[in-house]
């Protein structure tokens, strides 16, 4: 099945909840999801006949880097606004067919449901993309840190990030 | 040295300085720490492994720091692992000798800008004998850091240990 159609199949169902298509991308067509429906539409896309995605091939975060800089009063600089995404990547193994997905949150607020309990192997990417990028996925069994030391501060993939200076009594910087 | 080549001489009787012997002794067996954390230690397999064979000069792995003389730390040392690196090397019994391996254990090598996740060199938290360069060291380079090793080694005396 073709991302258009697939699209329109989804747009069929859920409405609102499909946002939009992207297709002038070098990649596979993206289709963009209501980050607090993306468990539904998931679920969806695995069990209905027509589509049978079987496989996440990949869950990933990304910081889109579109936030705006203000400098206050005293001279400091802080970043405010923005979003951050979180691109599915899923597959067909049956019928042959690719799709990606994204969901896009606020900063300040970067919640997704989980779809953990529709492919497991998503587990793991959930908590890595909590750990680099500090999505909240909603419903999920354990979402700790899987990389970083648990007692690690802040999301280190984060474009506004910025490296402390110790770690365990440990200099940081070279 | 002359201290093996007249063994079967003069009556099976040896006469050599204390230190020499026990120098000789702590030099001619170094067991390592089995232990590996990145493509270096790919490298310090294949030197522990028949083509190069590290065995020959009596450094032979070890899985207990209790049992160990020498740490190789080959590879790259993450904030999480060096506090665990830190342990194992408290756990080593004196005498106990630490060999740096490559550039990211020597000065975080190519995580030494952005590398939030690594410790700028192991020498932050345990006194280092040996820096071995490379990214990473052939096996002859390893050799090469042992044999410098070896000769500090021969050079302490029962006192104390060099540290120079």
């Amino acid at each position: 099945m073709s991302a258009e159609e697939i699209y329109n199949l989804l747009k069929e169902k859920f409405g609102d909840s499909i946002l939009e298509m992207v297709s002038d991308v070098p990649t596979e067509s993206i289709i963009s999801v209501n980050p607090l429906q993306i468990n539904v539409v998931c679920e969806f896309l695995r069990d209905s006949e027509k589509l049978q995605f079987n496989s996440l091939m990949n869950l990933s975060g990304v910081d889109d880097d579109n936030s705006s800089k203000v400098t206050n009063e005293d001279g400091t600089v802080s970043i405010s606004g923005g979003t951050l995404t979180v691109y599915y990547h899923l597959d067909s193994t049956i019928l042959k067919h690719k799709i990606t997905l994204k969901v896009s949150t606020e900063k300040d607020k970067p919640e997704v449901e989980s779809v953990t309990s529709i492919w497991h192997s998503a587990n793991w990417h959930e908590r890595e993309a909590y750990d680099m990028y500090g999505f909240i996925f909603l419903n999920h069994p354990d979402l700790t840190r899987i990389l970083m030391p648990y007692d690690w501060e802040g999301f280190p993939l984060r474009k506004d990030y910025e490296n402390p200076e110790f770690y365990e009594g440990m200099k940081i910087p070279y | 040295m002359g201290l093996l080549d007249k063994e079967f001489n003069d009556s099976n009787i040896v006469v050599a300085k204390m230190e020499d012997v026990m120098n000789w002794a702590r030099l001619s067996s170094l067991w390592q720490l089995s232990f590996g954390l990145a493509c270096c230690a790919i490298e310090m397999m294949a030197a522990s492994a028949s083509n190069y064979d590290f065995d020959r000069f009596g450094v032979m792995p070890r899985p207990t720091p209790r049992q160990a003389d020498v740490i190789i730390i080959s590879g790259t040392v993450t904030l999480k692992m060096a506090t665990r690196i830190k342990r194992l090397y408290e756990q080593m019994p004196d005498p106990k000798y630490i060999i740096s391996m490559g550039s990211c254990a020597n000065s975080g090598g190519p995580y030494w800008e952005h590398g939030y996740h690594v410790l700028k060199g192991i020498d932050r938290i345990i006194p280092v004998d040996v820096y071995v360069p490379g990214c990473p060291p052939r096996p002859e380079a390893l050799f090469e850091g042992l044999l410098k090793l070896q000769e500090k080694i021969r050079t302490e005396t029962i006192r104390t240990k060099k540290t120079a």
